[in-house]
């Protein structure tokens, strides 16, 4: 197709991308390139979330991002969370509270979850809401996702010993 | 969320206990293999063209300039296609690829393999087809008057039923009449339509990795259009990212194993967003007309209805849609004479098939509305008029047929009205600063208008569904197990998309054999068929075949152990881990009993047979009914037309919840999917042509939309079931939509003392406000 030749930052290591297209997505670099499927294209223009990353340390949706555009820019994918088997508390509480159907959209929410707790530990239901708007789950209608994000931030602060 | 207290006093992992999925680490950690991640060494990329005509004449393909672009390997038109040339779910009338007429604007004409997704998308910018353009057929009702000339020679009438029960002739004090149109909803699972297809090493046969409902319906199609034995065509299951109802047809299956075929190498397809649109098939639109009589004090004397569903081009399973939608016409409620009439047509719209709730979801909005005008009319209230005509067990419908199964209308009803309503304020609350959260208002921050114009109204509905396939159709699932040294192993082909038929089936192993471990194998063709995960069917019916297997094998455990010590089989029994002699003292633990032997049972479940109806639309046509209350409250702003879902309380026949988690997943992502409909939801064609195919035009509910659910479940055990539970994944989204609109007709009743027919779905804010 094309000669592009180039090296992403993902999941702490260098990644030789050869060959590229230039107008490669960053989804389709680290799905079709890289082998890292656990990001999901669902909607190729922002909409869902599924295919959320973080690029620099900002969540983004990476159908949007051209993978050219994030040389030298630390990537993390859910890969690059835990490793297989060893799941986050996101993670194991998405699968515990029955935050998890299809699970299609789950990589992209848990994505989307670790960074809203890393930014607000004890978010408002309002706020987990609108912080998660950007991330569609066609199976759940919601409610367990909410719950699963409580619980997450609730044995945080059980664990830390802060106030509430 | 509300749910019933249980006692807590079974074993962990065993039926009614709320295990994890045995798939969900893998999935919340992006490990879990979904169609769209699978790939093969030297595969290549599959990519379809599609007519941009809603109808014409193919006067010519010219491949040439395709075939000149570097990185393509093969191209296919209808000329290929080296078995049969159609295929469907009941009458086989799409075909593989259009040859003489293309029917609706995405029709496939051609497919292409190359090395790369992009080389594929310039192949088919240089395919060049010459179209002869024909008028289209979109106005439903001239299929049904017979004005147009048929655009398929199957014609254009896909299946007209009528039923007449009791006196046609009876009339009631009160008549109320309304008609009712409900859009094209969408199943928009997220998890695109993908697959890989790999050709047996020296020719033959194909195996294909799909995303889909029902692997060996798939199966039979697919060796039909590839002209093979249906042994040599084999299925695996890919990961389904969601299903609805979207992948009960055939879209990219025929079209990847030709070219994987013709090429001898391993192809890749998959859908974009876009591309899915077109691709599948959707919740039928539809236009109903309903005339109700009824005594002065509210009870139903007659019904009277006409139902035209538009099928779209080709025909699916809009037969199977109307019978649906005519037959459940009373809803929940009983009603002694009916006179109905319903159309599913043909016309050059977008072909239209299952979707979650499958034509009782039409006529669930178009009952509902009605019993709301019947209890205007009456002075009754909306609850009253429900409770007075709540149908029981041993009604009839009006095919005639009684309803044999638990039928807890009436307590549905009072238990959701005993739900409390919400604590927040119209508008949502006043923080201590005086400010209000914009996120709770409609319409969200910035867009509504002054808090203190917002009006709160509360709305019903109430439903009835059938279960499993009907009209005499020998609906089955078959189940193995394989037992030895303490350890289960299930295999069955039934379709995991989500809704976590892979737990229960654990649970229903881990209680019935006495075992902890459960393993299940990978699901293909190579068992006999589970049929469809549709029509709320596998907790029943592959359910009903893993607890039938694990019945044998554990006869045959009961067997051995009776041998080796002595003890009549017929007094054993599992307790907890244990196989127990109730007549004695043997105690020993299970894995023990199964220690070196290795019992491997194969069971085929059958439901009792349905029958067809006859021309008055009678008959035991249907198999088993659920049925759910729902009361929605929403927040309107009449001025903008904005509208914001506050609550949906629900109380739901279950039957039984073997997993009450699960269940309460089904009835929250139902109700999203109700919710969709109603106020959000719709496909738009403009002369054939969608204009929305994509998420940033089509609405879904996110977070900000889905109010909080309140629900309980109803657990009365229907003795005709296996496991005595009932499907759980239809009911919420049948009458949640209509619960919906009648709390937002509520409202604006409330600005003016008139309000808004509000007689379609998705509702609009101009439907609303002008």
């Amino acid at each position: 197709m094309s000669g592009e030749h180039f090296t992403l930052h993902v999941n702490g290591a260098d990644r030789e991308v050869r060959d590229s297209w230039l107008g490669e997505s960053l989804l389709d670099v680290l799905r079709d390139r890289l082998g890292l499927v656990g990001a999901k294209g669902a909607c190729e223009q922002g909409e869902c979330g599924s295919c959320s990353v973080l690029v620099d340390g900002s969540l983004v949706c990476s159908c949007l991002v051209m993978a050219a555009a994030a040389v030298g820019r630390p990537i993390v994918t859910v890969e690059g969370l835990a490793t297989p088997g060893a799941p986050t508390d996101v993670q194991q509480l998405f699968v515990d509270a029955g935050a998890v159907q299809c699970g299609f959209c789950t990589p992209g929410l848990v994505m989307a979850v670790h960074d809203l707790l890393d930014r607000v530990a004890q978010p408002t239901e309002t706020q987990i809401r609108e912080e998660l708007a950007g991330n569609v789950c066609r199976c759940t209608g919601y409610g367990r996702i909410i719950d699963a994000v409580r619980q997450v931030a609730v044995a945080r602060r059980d664990r830390t010993g802060s106030a509430p | 969320m509300t749910v019933v207290e249980r006692p807590v006093d079974v074993r962990s992992g065993t039926i009614g206990t709320s295990p994890a999925r045995p798939d969900g680490v893998a999935k919340a950690q992006g490990a879990f293999e979904f169609s769209s991640d699978i790939s093969a060494d030297g595969c290549l990329w599959g990519a379809t063209l599609r007519s941009p005509h809603p109808h014409a004449r193919i006067v010519a393909i010219d491949l040439s300039a395709a075939w000149k672009i570097d990185g393509v390997a093969a191209i296919v038109t209808a000329e290929d296609v080296p078995g049969v040339m159609h295929y469907g779910l009941i009458s086989q009338d799409q075909p593989v690829f259009a040859s003489e007429v293309v029917r609706f604007v995405g029709e496939p004409v051609a497919a292409v393999a190359a090395d790369h997704p992009e080389t594929c998308r310039r192949a088919l910018d240089a395919i060049s087809v010459t179209y002869e353009v024909l008028e289209p057929l979109l106005d439903p009702e001239a299929a049904v008057d017979g004005s147009f000339a048929p655009i398929h020679p199957a014609g254009n009438v896909i299946r007209h039923q009528r039923i007449v029960h009791g006196d046609p002739a009876a009339t009631g004090d009160v008549v109320v009449e309304g008609t009712y149109e409900i859009g094209m909803q969408d199943q928009a699972f997220l998890g695109l339509e993908a697959a890989l297809a790999i050709p047996d090493p020296g020719g033959g046969g194909v195996e294909l990795h799909i995303a889909t409902q029902w692997i060996h319906e798939d199966r039979g199609q697919l060796a039909a259009c590839l002209g093979l034995p249906v042994e040599q065509v084999r299925l695996v299951l890919g990961g389904v990212g969601g299903a609805f109802g979207g992948r009960e047809d055939i879209s990219l299956q025929v079209h990847c194993c030709l070219l994987a075929l013709r090429l001898s190498r391993p192809v890749r397809m998959a859908y974009s967003r876009a591309e899915s649109f077109l691709g599948h098939v959707h919740r039928h639109p539809a236009s109903i007309w309903m005339r109700h009589h009824a005594t002065s004090d509210g009870e139903l004397v007659k019904l009277e209805a006409r139902f035209v569903f538009d099928g779209g081009a080709y025909a699916s399973t809009s037969s199977a849609v109307l019978v649906n939608g005519v037959t459940m016409a009373q809803g929940p409620y009983r009603c002694p004479n009916a006179e109905v009439d319903g159309w599913a047509v043909r016309t050059n719209h977008l072909p239209c098939g299952a979707m979650r709730g499958f034509g009782a979801v039409q006529a669930c909005f178009a009952y509902e509305s009605q019993m709301d005008k019947l209890a205007d009319a009456c002075g009754l209230d909306p609850v009253e008029i429900r409770l007075r005509n709540a149908m029981r067990t041993g009604d009839e419908l009006i095919t005639g047929q009684p309803v044999l199964n638990v039928a807890p209308v009436e307590r549905c009803i009072r238990d959701t009205d005993a739900l409390p309503l919400p604590d927040e304020p119209v508008g949502g609350a006043v923080g201590p600063d005086g400010s209000v959260d914009a996120m709770k208002l409609p319409g969200g921050a910035g867009l509504t208008a002054e808090a203190s114009d917002i009006v709160r109204g509360i709305g019903w509905g109430v439903s009835i569904k059938n279960l499993m396939y009907s009209e005499a159709f020998d609906d089955f699932s078959t189940a193995r197990c394989r037992l030895a040294d303490g350890v289960a192993t299930l295999k069955f082909a039934t379709a995991e998309v989500g809704q976590g038929f892979v737990t229960i089936a654990q649970q229903i192993a881990r209680t019935i054999l006495g075992v902890d471990e459960v393993r299940l194998d990978r699901i293909d063709t190579g068992i006999g068929s589970a049929g469809s995960t549709s029509a709320s069917r596998q907790t029943w019916m592959s359910g009903g075949a893993v607890d039938a297997v694990c019945r044998a094998a554990r006869e045959r455990m009961f067997e051995a152990v009776g041998a080796a010590h002595g003890v009549e089989p017929v007094q054993l029994a599992v307790d907890g881990t244990d196989v127990v002699d109730t007549m004695g003292e043997l105690r020993i633990p299970v894995a023990e009993a199964t220690a070196g032997i290795e019992i491997d049972e194969t069971v085929e479940y059958h439901h009792p047979p349905t029958e067809a109806l006859d021309e008055n639309g009678q008959g035991n046509c249907h198999t088993a009914f659920a049925f759910v209350a729902h009361r929605a409250v929403v927040d309107v702003d009449p001025t903008l037309g904005l509208v914001k879902v506050v609550q949906v309380a629900t109380a739901q026949d279950v039957g039984r919840a073997l997993n009450p988690l699960s269940v309460i997943g089904q009835i929250e992502g139902g109700i999203a999917q109700g919710l969709g409909l109603a106020v959000m939801e719709e496909i738009i064609q403009v002369d054939g042509e969608i204009r929305n195919g994509n998420f940033t035009d089509y609405l879904l509910p996110t977070f900000l939309d889905m109010p909080e659910v309140v629900a309980t479940l109803i657990e009365e055990p229907d003795p005709h079931a296996p496991l005595g539970a009932k499907g759980v994944g239809e009911p919420p989204t049948i009458s949640s939509t209509p619960a919906i609109v009648a709390a937002i007709r509520d409202a604006l009743k409330q600005v003016d003392g008139v309000g808004k027919p509000l007689t379609r779905v998705p509702v609009r804010p101009a439907d609303i406000c002008l």
